[in-house]
């Protein structure tokens, strides 16, 4: 079981408050992603929810049970960090096993469950080794199987990948995905990656100054943003965002719309401007232009399309897909 | 061109470095050598270096005092006070590593500060204090006086070390399951132990040669080797041949320690600085 609801949880560093007021309630087995700026207090809320910082006010409530004042060994949480942080001085055997001598299991138990995760995670050569002479992914897997071989109620990544390479980060995000359906526990997930939120999560919490300005499915925030952060936060490239007598047309006081949802021609069109930066990504084409009305609006088209640096083209929105925004920000 | 230079340079810092080596190790080697020469030729003037070497002063030294109950009482007095200042320095070096608060410095500082007063300025308050619990002249009395004096240093010493290990390590052993106590031993120590053996040795070395307390606090019992060789500037007269002899025999246990354990001491003492 993992069922953590987090009730007016709130973090002060001394006088700095940096989470005012968090309420959440991740369901059993359920995957959720922290997205957020950095400095926003994603790993300051993990961090509270392992229990490796106090609570300044508020409750968390694990199962049921109220853990607020429990200490991390209590909670039967596993995390998995950026650094990895195994033990040095341990083998890669000695690492996984860990948790479990902690929890007093008896030795030949022990070895069949280190076995067990090793195998599962393609360790079973380095079990001997000593985690500096790993690279970085096999390092990763190993805190990951250190994570597992105990089966805790849940599982709390704090950015796991972001030291891999790019390739490997991808193989890396589908075996997390793999190993959370084999599994079916839940898990917590801090990310500053787009792609990495929207493609694992089941629900996503958007933080911003230690708020939560929308919890929902990735295709929540993506069609329907509560507001103008989240839309920009969300989608990349970003929103163009535009004021002015061009929402006014649209009764709202500013308007976005999606770098993919443009229409770009070289004959007519919306707004005429110039293409001051022309990214050719292959399958993609993303387009920057330079507007005299609206400022720089940047699209996203197929990649045939033959337009490059200093042409002069024509952007106009898809007026269905228009995202509007009242003055204080809020989605209309 | 560079070459050269840097050629030049790294003969230049070798003899330097030889030169200040001889200089610090000359009084020592001054002392050995003493030691070998007749009590005449101690104070021949101008100072002899070829004479005819002799072990009397030695076994003058053996036959006249109990060196191994000095040497006995030195093992007890420093290992005892470098073990228990360990055991109260572990912990609370790594509550102000890794769990600080806003006075952690403060703390350190003032505990620093203890070492910048003369001892003498407390000598009278510890003298009584110790008389009255009947600890005067006793080796436990000893072994809690020289863990208080050294007490700071060792603190200071495991703190930087502890500083040099990434707190994320300890915090995931808690995620793991690890008590306090298990924290420590099976993840800390182990992490932390060049720096803990040098600070051991050091305090070793500095407890075995520590004399001002050593000297006023004993008499007859739970004298160390510090009494031992202070027996021999006495009223009648200095000896000095039988003073060096005491002195070498004093230290040698110290000197092999420190031998056979510079590397560890060299990587502890440099910990950090390197990588
Ligand atoms: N121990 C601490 N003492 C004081 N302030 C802290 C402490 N830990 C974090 N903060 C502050 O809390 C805020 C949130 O930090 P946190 O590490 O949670 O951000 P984050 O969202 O994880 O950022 P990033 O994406 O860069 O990792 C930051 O402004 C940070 O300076
Ligand atoms: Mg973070």
């Amino acid at each position: 079981m993992g069922n953590i609801v987090l009730e007016k949880v709130n973090k002060c560093f001394g006088d700095v408050e940096v989470i005012p007021s968090v309420d959440l309630d991740i369901k059993d087995g359920e995957f959720v992603v922290f997205v957020g700026p950095s400095g926003c207090g994603k790993s300051t809320l993990l961090r509270l929810i392992a229990g490796l910082e106090d609570l300044t006010d508020g409750k968390i409530v694990i199962d049921g049970v109220d853990v607020s004042d429990s200490t991390p060994a209590k909670r039967e949480l596993a995390m998995v960090f950026q650094s990895y942080a195994l033990y040095p001085h341990m083998t890669v055997r000695k690492n996984i096993a860990f948790p479990l001598k902690m929890a007093g299991m008896p030795q030949d138990e022990i070895d069949k469950k280190v076995m067990a995760a090793a195998e599962s995670l393609n360790l079973t050569d380095y079990l001997e080794r000593t985690p500096g002479l790993l690279s970085g992914g096999q390092r990763q897997r190993v805190a990951i199987g250190r994570a597992i071989v105990r089966s805790p109620s849940a599982f709390l990544f704090d950015e796991p990948l972001s030291n891999l390479d790019a390739a490997l980060r991808v193989n890396m995000r589908i075996e997390i995905t793999d190993l959370h359906k084999e599994l079916k526990t839940t898990m917590i997930y801090v990310t500053h990656d787009q792609v990495e939120a929207m493609t694992m999560a089941d629900r996503i919490v958007v933080l911003q100054a230690g708020n939560v300005e929308q919890f929902g499915s990735p295709l929540d925030l993506y069609n329907k943003p509560v507001n103008r952060f989240v839309a920009g936060f969300i989608g990349s490239p970003k929103m163009n965002f535009v004021k002015g007598k061009d929402a006014d047309e649209f009764n709202a006081h500013e308007i976005g719309f999606r770098p993919e949802h443009m229409k770009v021609s070289t004959t007519k069109g919306r707004w005429k401007g110039v293409v001051s930066v022309a990214e050719h990504l292959g399958a993609d084409t993303f387009l920057h232009v330079k507007t005299k009305e609206v400022g720089t609006i940047v699209t996203r088209s197929d990649g045939e399309i033959n337009v490059n640096y200093g042409d002069t083209v024509y952007v106009s929105p898809n007026t269905d897909k228009i995202y509007r925004f009242g003055a204080d920000g809020l989605a209309l | 061109m560079a070459r050269k230079v840097t050629l030049q340079r790294k003969l230049g810092f070798t003899a330097l470095a030889w030169f200040l080596g001889c200089i610090m190790f000359f009084p020592i080697f001054w002392m050995i050598l003493t030691s070998f020469k007749t009590e005449i030729d101690a104070i021949a003037s101008p100072p002899l270096v070829f004479f005819q070497a002799t072990w009397e002063n030695y076994q003058l030294v053996l036959n006249q005092s109990d060196y191994l109950k000095y040497f006995g009482n030195s093992v007890v007095i420093a290992g005892g006070s470098t073990i228990l200042a360990l055991l109260v320095a572990i912990p609370s070096a790594w509550s102000m590593a890794f769990s600080p608060t806003r006075h952690t410095k403060d703390v350190l500082m003032w505990m620093l500060s203890t070492k910048m007063m003369p001892p003498v300025g407390v000598l009278v308050p510890i003298y009584l204090m110790l008389k009255y619990m009947g600890l005067l002249d006793t080796r436990t009395g000893l072994v809690i006086i020289m863990m208080l004096i050294n007490l700071p240093i060792i603190i200071w010493m495991l703190y930087t070390y502890f500083k040099e290990i990434p707190s994320e390590i300890l915090e995931a052993s808690r995620m793991d399951g690890a008590v306090l106590w298990k924290e420590i031993v099976y993840v800390l120590l182990p992490m932390a132990l060049p720096g803990i053996a040098s600070t051991l040795l050091l305090n070793l070395i500095l407890a075995w040669n520590e004399a001002f307390w050593t000297l006023n606090l004993t008499a007859a019992n739970a004298a160390p080797l510090t009494a031992f060789i202070a027996s021999y500037s006495s009223p009648e007269g200095l000896f000095w041949s039988k003073l060096s002899a005491a002195s070498t025999m004093a230290i040698a246990p110290i000197m092999v320690l420190g031998w056979f354990s510079q590397k560890q001491l060299v990587t502890g003492l440099t910990f950090g600085a390197v990588k």
